[in-house]
């Protein structure tokens, strides 16, 4: 029999806020995470400006032991363990040692690159003749798969523990993969969630295509336009979210608060054909992965209250609306509300869709719809799709029941994922 | 230096990464790292990397090989600063 699939924790590392109270209160008053980067403009990036969490030594030393703190360099896996701790936590799991794995419990916690600022320190000592000095380390904040390594063994995971990657859909991916596992009975549990590391080294690449905004350098806060007509191009950015996803009846017989239930969605692929390509979405694949998503879950598009958007602040924004809207045959005011956390923290990349979903989800649990920033110049052809109503820039309270979350990332690839309140 | 102060030197060296203080307290030359002091045999080499910056040698791989407990790492360090 196919398990339902509900979420009972949560845990986030975000530019505008380090943990779920001060990440709920930033995203209800719609606070900005987007701060000037010094050292991006001593390497002489266009881009100057940058969402970056902010995560003290003293924070760290919670989750992590001094020794494991020495020589690391990997912020994807520091963001990325505080969240996923966070999110066990959350869920009222316990920490204790013993000597047992949790056989029902793992991990699919993605990523795009892991211990960026490692690799380069551990290739400056390779090319001076210095591999012996690499320390025992290296490999483990390297190796993609190192927030998951770091997770598994923190938390004791005996049943699947991976990482995933692709590109800036990982995040909504992992909440797929997990539910998929936990639905046929493979597991119990698994905390998904998706990581981003910080720093030129990530974010340079983006740089060097343009693709980001280079004409808020001065004002950093309002740099990041998603539907605005005035848009330039993403603020780069980054941090984590994560979720405990769990099978309907052990949370409940634990007793466990529920936040959500995941009702499935759909991840594909355009395959670069028709308009997709490496960079840009192929607008059928687009449609299709939403109207499939909706079709696995068995709701009609009528019932969805609210969207988050992948939403980028790039010249793609308009198409998304358009997408969003031929998929769910829906427009004018009889579309759902949409918004975008872009605005508020950059686009974190590979953690962007979890930090997103967990937006999402506290939206669902709390009764919000969190404002849209950066947007009173509404860009017309999003307008001439849909009406303003549906964008709302302040914040409003109400119930919702459904919200459709969607991802899109370089390789042509899409997910969306849908979650609905859980009601006992 | 003499022995007392190496081995003084090993033991703020290793603190970090050993497992079992009570072996640690009661350290001598004949402690393994390993089975003793339960170090991670992956943090050996963080041990030994540790061990070259404070004392200013260099570590070959055959004498890292043997590097095992705190008799052999005196030994090794002894004779490494008289190669000096």
């Amino acid at each position: 029999m196919q398990k339902r699939v509900v979420i009972t924790g949560l845990g986030v590392v975000a530019p505008n806020g380090v943990g779920l109270d001060a990440f709920a209160n930033a995203l209800k008053n719609g606070i900005s995470g987007i701060k000037h980067d010094a050292e991006l403009e001593r390497l002489q990036f266009s881009c100057q400006i940058a969402g970056k969490p902010e995560v003290s030594t003293e924070l760290s030393l919670q989750y992590f032991s001094e020794l494991e703190l020495r020589n690391f360099n990997a912020t994807g896996i520091l963001y990325g363990v505080i969240a996923g701790i966070d999110a066990w936590k959350d869920a009222g799991l316990a920490m204790e040692i013993s000597d047992e794995p949790d056989w029902d419990s793992g991990t699919i916690f993605g990523t795009g690159t892991s211990g960026i600022d490692k690799f380069r320190e551990s290739i400056y000592k390779i090319d001076n003749f210095q591999t012996r000095r690499l320390g025992s380390t290296a490999v483990a904040q390297t190796m993609n798969s190192g927030v998951s390594a770091y997770l598994g063994g923190k938390l004791g995971l005996g049943n699947q523990v991976t990482t995933n990657s692709s590109a800036c859909t990982t995040g909504t991916e992992s909440i797929l993969m997990a539910f998929e596992r936990i639905k046929s009975g493979q597991a119990k549990r698994i905390l998904a969630g998706s990581t981003s590391d910080s720093g030129p080294y990530i974010w340079g690449g983006f740089d060097a295509m343009k693709v980001c905004t280079f004409k808020h350098n001065k004002s950093p806060e309002l740099g990041s336009r998603p539907m605005s007509v005035s848009a330039s191009g993403f603020v780069p950015g980054s941090g984590a979210g994560a979720l405990v996803l769990e099978d309907l009846e052990t949370a409940l017989g634990r007793g466990a608060r529920i936040y959500a239930e995941v009702l499935g969605g759909n991840v594909n692929s355009g395959g670069q054909r028709g308009q997709g390509t490496m960079t840009a979405p192929n607008p059928v694949a687009v449609q299709k992965c939403i109207k499939d998503a909706i079709e696995n879950t068995g709701i009609h598009p009528n019932e969805i209250d609210a969207i988050n958007g992948h939403l980028t602040a790039t010249s793609k924004d308009s198409l998304e609306i358009r997408n969003w809207s031929e998929a769910l045959n829906r427009s004018g005011v009889d579309f759902p509300y949409i918004n975008s956390l872009k605005g508020m923290v950059g686009h974190c990349l590979s953690g962007a869709g979890s930090i997103e979903s967990v937006a999402s989800v506290l939206q669902l649990h709390q009764g919000f719809v969190f404002p849209n920033i950066n947007c009173e110049d509404l860009h017309p052809e999003i307008t001439a799709v849909i009406d303003t109503t549906c964008i709302p820039q302040q914040l409003i309270e109400k119930e919702l029941t459904i919200i459709a979350k969607a991802s899109f990332g370089f390789g042509d690839v899409n997910g969306c994922v849908v979650f609905k309140k859980y009601k006992n | 230096m003499n022995k007392p102060e190496i081995i003084e030197k090993l033991k703020v060296i290793v603190k970090p990464y050993i497992k079992n203080q009570e072996a640690f307290d009661t350290l001598t030359e004949s402690t393994d790292f390993i089975t003793d002091l339960q170090i991670n045999s992956a943090n050996l080499v963080d041990v030994i990397l540790d061990i070259e910056e404070e004392f200013s040698i260099i570590i070959d791989n055959q004498s890292m090989e043997r590097m095992l407990d705190v008799k052999s790492a005196m030994e090794i360090i002894e004779m490494k600063l008289s190669e000096i």
